[in-house]
C-alpha cells in the first residue's frame, strides 16, 4: 500500500510541475516534448500495468497504474492540443469529460457484482460509440473541406492536383482509416448492446434460416461498399451513412444468434474490436498513446477470447456461429421424459450435512442471483464449527464469466483456499460425502460427457455424480442457461431441494443449528 | 502502391507487430479467475479513444453544430468508458485484495 501512495503522488507531482512550468512558457515548441513525453508515460502505465493485472497479488495495483498512466495521456491531449495546436472548446470538453465522469462512477459504484459482465460491455459500446463518432465526424469535416475546393475551382482541376502532389494517396489512406474506426466502432457498439440486453435477459436468443450466410453477406457488403468509396469507385458522401448502417445492422445480427452462455466470449472479442477502433484512432492522428492502448487491447483481448474458449472447451468458430444457441431446443424436447426425481426437505438435507466428514458446495448463477452468497458463507461457519470440511468447487465459467463466482463469494468474505478450481476438485469427488449444488446446472450435466448430442458435449463438468450424496437447489425443474435437460436429477444419489437459494440454505442454517 | 505504405508509415508498423506481441505475452499465463477484472481493465484502457474524441472536438468550429454535438457526446460516451472501466475493475479487484487480509489474519 505504501508503495502505491508514493506512486500517486510521483505522478501527481509530475503532472503538476510539468504542467506548471509549460504554463509560464507555453510555446508550441516547449509543449510538443512535455506531450509526447506525457504520452510515453501513459503508454508505460497501460503495458506495466496491464501485465500486473494477471497476478492476484498485484492486479488491483496494476489497475490503478493504468488507470494513472490514462490520466497522464489525457490531461497531455487536453493541455496541449494537436501538433502544438491548442484546442478550441475547451470548457465544453472539460464539462463533457466532468458529466463523463460522474455519471460513470455512480453507474460502476452502484452496480450489482451479478451484474458486472453487462456493465462491462455496457463500458465496451460506449468506446464503441465514441470511436464510430470520431469517424463519423472526421468524414464529415473531410467532405466539407472537399465540397469547399471542388466547387471553387472544378472538380478535374482538384483530381489533377491531387494526382500531381500525391496528395490523392494520402486522402484515401486517410478515408480508409476513418472507414475502419467507423466499422469497427460500430459493430462493436451494436454487438455490445445486445450482449448487454440478453445478460439482462431483455432480449432473446434469435436466429434467422441460414443467418451465418445473411451475416457474411452484410459484412461482405460494408467491406465492399467502403473499400469502393475509398479507392473513388463510388462517390457521394450517402455511401458512407450507407456504411454505417449496414454495419450497425451487422453487429446486431451478428451477436444475436449466440447463446447466453457463451456471452463472455463475445464480450471479450468485442472488447478486441474496440481496442483496434482506437488504434485507428492513433494511426489517424499520428497519436502514438492511443496507437499502443488500443493494439495492445486488441491483441491482448483476442488472446484472452482464445484463453477463455479454452477454458470452456469450446472453439471460437462455435462460438461466433452460434452452435449452443441454435441446437438447444430440440435437444432439450427429445430428452426430457427422463425419469423420476427425489424431493427432499430441509432437515433432510440438514441432518445429512451435520453429520458428514465433507462437504463440497457448487456455486451457481442461481446464487448469485437469488444474493445467497452471505447465507451460504454462514452455512459454511456453522458446518465447520461442527468438524466437518467444506469446499467450494468452482467451474472456470461459473457464474456468467470466468472469475465471476470468484468475485461473488470474495464478496461475502468466503476465503480465498476455500474456493477450488474444477481440476483440483474433480479428483475429491470421490471423498465427497454431500455434494450441494446451488443453483447451478449446466456445470454439473453429465451429457456434457455422455451425450455427443447435446449441445454442452465436450464442456469441461464438475463430476459431482462420484460424491456420496448430491443435493441440488433449484427453484424449480426448469431447465439451466443452456435450456437442457440434466440427466443428473434422475441419478439414485440425487435429491432435490425446491425453493429460493437464499431461502433455502437459510432454512439450512436454522435446521443444522437446531440439531 | 503498398509498399509505398508500408515505408510511409514503417514506425508505426514496428509499433503494432511489437504490441501485438507484447499484448500476447501479457496474457498468455493468466489464472482463470482473473480472466473477468484483466478483460474489465482492457476495456479500461481501450478508452483511451477518449483522446480521439477530444482532439475532434478540439478542432470544430464555434458555429458547426453538427460536430460540435457529436464531439460532445464522443467526449462523454469515451469519458464513461474510461472512468467506469475503471472503477468497476477496482472494485472487482477490491474484493480479492479484501479476501487476502481475511485469509492472513
Amino acid at each position: 500500500m505504501k508503495k502505491l501512495i508514493s506512486l500517486e503522488t510521483i505522478a501527481l507531482v509530475m503532472l503538476v510541475g510539468l504542467g506548471a512550468s509549460y504554463m509560464m512558457d507555453p510555446t508550441p515548441e516547449r509543449g510538443l516534448p512535455i506531450q509526447e513525453f506525457f504520452y510515453l508515460l501513459g503508454s508505460i502505465g497501460f503495458v506495466v500495468g496491464l501485465k500486473m493485472m494477471g497476478k492476484p497479488d498485484t492486479a488491483r495495483r496494476g489497475n490503478m497504474l493504468a488507470a494513472i498512466g490514462m490520466v497522464f495521456a489525457v490531461v497531455a491531449a487536453l493541455v496541449f492540443g494537436k501538433d502544438g495546436q491548442a484546442l478550441h472548446n475547451v470548457p465544453l470538453i472539460i464539462g463533457a469529460i466532468a458529466l463523463g465522469t460522474v455519471v460513470g462512477t455512480m453507474m460502476a459504484k452502484r452496480v450489482q457484482m451479478t451484474a458486472m459482465p453487462q456493465m462491462v460491455s455496457l463500458f465496451n459500446g460506449m468506446g464503441g460509440a465514441c470511436a464510430a463518432l470520431i469517424g463519423l465526424m472526421e468524414f464529415h469535416e473531410m467532405s466539407a473541406t472537399f465540397a469547399g475546393i471542388e466547387s471553387e475551382i472544378g472538380q478535374a482541376v482538384v483530381a489533377a492536383a491531387l494526382a500531381l502532389t500525391g496528395a490523392s494517396s494520402a486522402l484515401q489512406t486517410q478515408l480508409g482509416i476513418i472507414y475502419a474506426g467507423l466499422i469497427i466502432g460500430t459493430v462493436s457498439f451494436a454487438g455490445s448492446m445486445i450482449a448487454f440486453g440478453k445478460l439482462e435477459g431483455k432480449i432473446k436468443d434469435f436466429a434467422l434460416p441460414g443467418q451465418q450466410y445473411v451475416n457474411l453477406a452484410l459484412l461482405g457488403t460494408v467491406l465492399g461498399l467502403a473499400a469502393g468509396h475509398t479507392l473513388g469507385y463510388l462517390e457521394g458522401s450517402l455511401w458512407f451513412y450507407l456504411v454505417l448502417v449496414v454495419a450497425a445492422l451487422y453487429g446486431i445480427l451478428f451477436v444475436l444468434p449466440i447463446g447466453g452462455a457463451d456471452m463472455p466470449v463475445v464480450i471479450s472479442l468485442l472488447n478486441s474490436f474496440t481496442g483496434v477502433a482506437a488504434a485507428c484512432g492513433g494511426f489517424l492522428y499520428d497519436n502514438n498513446v492511443m496507437l499502443m492502448g488500443g493494439v495492445l487491447v486488441g491483441s491482448a483481448g483476442t488472446i484472452l477470447t482464445v484463453v477463455m474458449c479454452n477454458a470452456m472447451n469450446r472453439s471460437l468458430t462455435n462460438v461466433l456461429l452460434g452452435k449452443v444457441g441454435g441446437a438447444s431446443a430440440a435437444a432439450s424436447a427429445s430428452n426430457s421424459a427422463g425419469g423420476s426425481i427425489r424431493e427432499l426437505q430441509a432437515t433432510d438435507v440438514a441432518i445429512m450435512m451435520k453429520y458428514a466428514s465433507k462437504v463440497v458446495v457448487v456455486p451457481g448463477y442461481g446464487l448469485a442471483v437469488a444474493q445467497a452468497q452471505h447465507v451460504c458463507h454462514e452455512l459454511e461457519l456453522l458446518l465447520e464449527s461442527e468438524g466437518v470440511e467444506v469446499k467450494y468447487a468452482i467451474h472456470p465459467v461459473a457464474g456468467r464469466m470466468p472469475g465471476h463466482m470468484n468475485v461473488l463469494l470474495a464478496e461475502s468474505n468466503v476465503e480465498y483456499d476455500k474456493l477450488v478450481e474444477m481440476e483440483d476438485i474433480n479428483p475429491e469427488f470421490a471423498t465427497t460425502d454431500v455434494v450441494l449444488v446451488v443453483g447451478a446446472n449446466d456445470v454439473v450435466n453429465p451429457a456434457a460427457k455422455t451425450d455427443p448430442s447435446s449441445p454442452i458435449y465436450g464442456m469441461p463438468i464438475l463430476d459431482v455424480e462420484n460424491a456420496k450424496q448430491v443435493v441440488v437447489m433449484k427453484r424449480s425443474m426448469k431447465a439451466g442457461y443452456a435450456g437442457i435437460d440434466n440427466d443428473l436429477f434422475y441419478n439414485s444419489k440425487c435429491g432435490m431441494l425446491f425453493g429460493d437459494a437464499k431461502d433455502s440454505l437459510q432454512k439450512l442454517v436454522s435446521e443444522v443449528k437446531s440439531l | 502502391m503498398i509498399l509505398n505504405f508500408i515505408y510511409e508509415n514503417i514506425e508505426f508498423i514496428y509499433l503494432i507487430f511489437l504490441m501485438v506481441i507484447v499484448g500476447i505475452e501479457l496474457i498468455s499465463h493468466v489464472p482463470s479467475v482473473l480472466h473477468t477484472p484483466l478483460m474489465s481493465g482492457a476495456n479500461a484502457i481501450h478508452g483511451v479513444v477518449l483522446i480521439g474524441a477530444i482532439l475532434v472536438l478540439g478542432k470544430a468550429h464555434s458555429d458547426d453544430y453538427f460536430s460540435l454535438v457529436l464531439g460532445f457526446i464522443g467526449v462523454v460516451l469515451g469519458t464513461l468508458n474510461v472512468v467506469g472501466g475503471f472503477v468497476v475493475t477496482d472494485r472487482m479487484l477490491e474484493m480479492f485484495k479484501k479476501k487476502d487480509k481475511g485469509g492472513k489474519a
